[in-house]
């Protein structure tokens, strides 16, 4: 099958980018990704730059891939990151338009590359539980009902690739930010330190220039691994909870 | 050249619990002065990294990737061992150590193995403290299921993501260090050489991906904990950044590197589709619990409908060929005899290099809905990738290149031969001989970084703490840095006719077809050959487009595949000179009047550790023989 792809160039952060229209000759069964690798070695072929994109794992999990397909970031199918969405889901002569996450707080490095280090920052921030390696108790210790370890385990499910800020008119990171809140605090291990890390992430995350949630709900509907904006709300009340600011706590 | 493994004394018990006892110490104010670097930030590296900067160390840690957090032991998917004995099924340190040892074909070092199994019941302690969501019975305790190669059930899981809640718990450990200062993360870096100062680890050379900028970087001792080299192989189911480079530029420096070429090829992958594939996908092995596996007896049944061809025109040959372990045999015997039935013209699918794995029996016997419980996230990723329904029709599987038990050498404190440079995790080759089990990867990277490293580290930096950071402006530095230059501007000025991944890919299929899953001396020696010439092809040939100082992407691909290059040539030799069978080196010369492994005990039970000499030279072998007075050597059995 051959598309048509309009794919998003820009040499460097300085440089101001445009598109770029290229033709791939790809079959059904290949990745997108691997649609990706064909065109890039044409234009290795061709003596030219080929296109910069992430990816690493290149089975949904390293949540490395980070482009819009068609306006849609990761593409067109519910619950699947970029590297596992297969050209079957278009057809012969399909134009497809491809950039990058387009946010303040993620810069674009090159092409379809952006720097993601916001995330990392916001995780510093207070996305952990403070644990020394070697001071703890026997694992079985403390029971924790297993609802709310599967409840937990689902949003720690969360690969930061950051297409949640991506789809928000808004760019806010606010599941990104609420998945690991609230994962760390449906825990007995992590609930010692639940108000104070929410404040302090939240607190990160608008030094970060993220925009604020409202409540659009495009967050949820894009995020590859489907993390429920339910996490919003208890991140919500524990913040209120908290009864700190965000600005009290960077 | 002798190797010392410095196995403390006494009896195999007690040796960890005597060493710590006696090993030195460093002060708090001294650890403030040293410096330690850390390559790669997966769940050794990570986990080393957080751990030594808690104890106060000040550590340098570098990952390729644009986030410690995408480390490749992201996908790990089945689970973690450890012996807890929450099953009250009669599991124990000794046992987990004999299952290993024993699943390791009796090619690992006694002392290192159960070290592994003592320490494995403080990961799952350690990770519950940081949050790691296991997953759980209703009474809320931790829930176990069992792996291939063992009689009870160990592992330890969270759903099929078990390597990325691990990861990202320590990562968290290592974000609040990052946090405090005590870390300092260079993210997209990538570590191109060691430096020397008398003939100690003192330092590295780094390219920022980003800017192409080459830095220096002292420190006291410098670990990596940089992974396997299964790409050497292009296809595999590592992610499309693992490579060799920072381990075998310490090869280059003088590190030994140990039986490369044990490679682990894992049976149940989904088979290469066609010509532009670029990875392969696992399937986890539990799925051979309830799946048979079979090809059509006729040759001509080959392309028809697998639900057209009748029970009595089928072969389920594991059930056929190994009745007692059937289906869940060891993945190495999987693996071979799905390749032999591919040789024999009976694979299915398109290509043919498939063999079936059928859940019908299954479905049938326990209903469709105790399936899907089981593995619906496995049978959704299959349909996603393949478009077929695996409830409704068998699914295609093959072997996959998965994990390289081989590594660099190390002795019992993780040490290289170099003093001051370490080697944890997967980049090293010592706990899992020629055959590791399920479920012990992530058990051996969070024990070398959690529970091994930061105490065995002390014993070498306790000797530094009247050496002040050496300045980056030492000559030492210079001559490394201008090497790492010299070889960037060599394959910056090629400007060649074909790309990095055509060389990649032919190097992939020299590997595969002859230092893969069988192996024989004709082809060991032709493939010798051939990666020789596709190398010199390589340096006169390879195209790399752009510059130097800039994001380049195919610059980065170029040195690593002109490390893999050197290094399938040393894995070939490795696969040349040990003329037994063991493990996932299986030698055609070598095996029983039945067809199975050939183990030669009196002659081979020794570690190959290799010596580069010259690009080119064959390097140098060194034995370290392998003592066992706790187990008896046993010839493995699956029939």
């Amino acid at each position: 099958m051959k598309v048509k792809v309009k794919v998003w160039r820009q040499k460097n952060a300085s440089d101001k980018g445009g598109f770029k229209e290229y033709e791939v000759l790809t079959d059904p069964d290949s990745s997108f990704l691997e649609m990706i690798d064909v065109l890039n070695q044409d234009l290795l072929n061709k003596k030219e730059d080929p296109v910069a994109f992430d990816h690493d794992c290149r089975e949904g999990i390293c949540g490395a891939c980070s482009m819009y397909i068609n306006g849609q970031p990761h593409g067109p199918s519910k619950g699947t990151t970029t590297c596992q969405l297969h050209m079957r889901s278009f057809k012969d002569g399909d134009s497809i338009t491809i950039e990058p996450w387009r946010a303040a707080a993620f810069p674009v490095i090159k092409d379809l590359v952006v720097d993601r280090t916001a995330f990392d920052r916001i995780i510093q921030a207070g996305g952990y539980i403070s644990v020394n390696t070697g001071v703890t108790v026997d694992a079985n210790a403390v029971p924790i009902e297993k609802e709310k370890a599967d409840e937990a385990f689902k949003a720690a499910a969360c690969i930061g690739c950051g297409a949640c800020v991506a789809a928000c008119k808004n760019a806010s990171a606010m599941l990104f930010v609420s998945a690991k809140v609230s994962h760390l605090a449906l825990l007995p291990q992590g609930a010692p330190e639940a108000d104070i890390r929410a404040a302090k992430m939240l607190g990160q995350m608008d030094k970060e220039g993220f925009g604020s949630c409202t409540n659009t709900q495009a967050c949820e509907a894009m995020c590859p691994k489907e993390i429920s904006i339910t996490h919003i709300a208890r991140l919500n009340r524990q913040f209120f909870k908290s009864g700190f600011t965000a600005s009290d706590q960077s | 050249m002798q190797l010392d493994s410095k196995i403390p004394e006494g009896d195999l018990a007690d040796k960890w619990t005597k060493y710590k006892s006696k090993v030195k110490l460093v002060s708090p104010a001294n650890k403030r002065r040293i410096e330690v670097i850390v390559i790669g930030s997966g769940l050794a590296g990570a986990s080393a990294a957080a751990s030594m900067a808690e104890m106060g160390y000040k550590v340098k840690c570098f990952c390729f990737q644009d986030s410690p957090r995408r480390a490749h032991s992201i996908a790990a998917q089945g689970g973690i061992n450890a012996a807890k004995n929450y099953q009250n099924d009669g599991d124990s340190v000794f046992r987990l150590f004999y299952d290993t040892i024993k699943g390791g074909d009796f090619r690992s070092r006694e002392a290192n193995v159960h070290r592994l199994a003592e320490v494995s019941a403080s990961i799952i302690d350690q990770c519950v403290a940081q949050g790691v969501p296991f997953a759980r019975e209703y009474g809320g305790l931790l829930a176990n299921r069992s792996f291939g190669g063992v009689q009870v059930s160990r592992t330890f899981y969270a759903s099929g993501q078990t390597g990325q809640q691990l990861l990202l718990g320590a990562y968290s450990a290592l974000s609040r260090q990052i946090a405090k200062g005590q870390v300092e993360m260079f993210n997209r870096h990538e570590m191109l050489d060691v430096v020397m100062i008398d003939g100690k680890a003192r330092g590295i050379i780094s390219r920022e991906l980003i800017t192409g900028k080459i830095d220096r970087h002292f420190g006291h001792a410098v670990v990596l904990a940089s992974g396997g080299y299964g790409n050497v192989f292009f296809l595999s189911t590592n992610a499309m950044g693992s490579n060799v480079t920072a381990a075998w530029k310490a090869h280059k420096r003088g590190a030994l590197m140990a039986n490369p070429c044990f490679t682990q090829i894992h049976p149940t992958c989904i088979p290469v589709a066609g010509e532009h594939q670029s990875k392969l996908t696992l399937m986890s092995e539990s799925l051979r619990n309830d799946g048979r596996v079979w090809v059509p007896k006729k040759k001509e049944d080959c392309n028809k409908d697998p639900r057209q061809i009748k029970e009595e025109d089928r072969d389920y040959y594991l059930e056929r060929i190994y009745p007692a372990f059937g289906n869940l045999v060891p993945r190495d015997v999987a693996s071979r005899a799905a390749k032999y039935m591919v040789d024999e013209g009976r694979g299915v699918g398109k290509t043919g290099v498939a063999v079936y794995l059928d859940f019908s029996d299954a479905i049938k016997r326990l209903g469709k809905h105790v399936i899907e419980e089981r593995y619906s996230n496995l049978f959704e990723m299959y349909q996603r990738i393949t478009d077929e329904n695996p409830y409704e029709q068998p699914m295609r599987i093959y072997p996959a290149v998965h994990y390289t038990m081989g590594g660099l050498w190390v002795d019992y404190e993780l040490s290289t031969n170099i003093p001051g440079l370490y080697a944890i995790g997967e980049a090293n080759f010592s706990d899992h001989g020629a055959n590791r089990l399920g479920a012990s990867a992530l058990m051996q990277g969070l024990a070398d970084g959690y529970f091994v490293l930061p105490y065995t580290i002390g014993n070498y930096l306790s000797n530094d703490i009247r050496v002040d950071a050496i300045p980056t402006s030492h000559p030492a530095f210079d001559k490394a840095e201008q090497a790492v230059k010299e070889r960037i501007n060599k394959l910056m000025s090629i400007q060649g006719d074909l790309s990095v991944d055509h060389f990649h890919k032919k190097l992939g299929k020299i590997m595969w077809d002859k230092c893969g899953m069988s192996r024989h001396g004709d082809g060991l020696r032709q493939a010798q050959k051939e990666i020789a010439e596709l190398r010199e092809e390589f340096w006169s040939n390879v195209f790399v487009p752009g510059s130097d100082s800039e994001f380049n992407p195919e610059l980065e691909k170029a040195g690593r595949v002109a490390d893999f290059l050197e290094l399938g040539e040393l894995m070939v030799l490795d696969a040349l000179t040990r003329e037994e069978s063991c493990g996932g080196h299986f030698r055609e010369e070598y095996r029983t009047p039945e067809g199975e492994a050939d183990r030669r005990d009196d002659l081979f039970t020794f570690v190959s550790a290799w010596k580069h000499t010259a690009v080119g030279q064959e390097a140098e072998l060194v034995k370290e023989e392998l003592e066992f007075n706790n187990v008896e050597l046993k010839v493995r059995s699956y029939k």
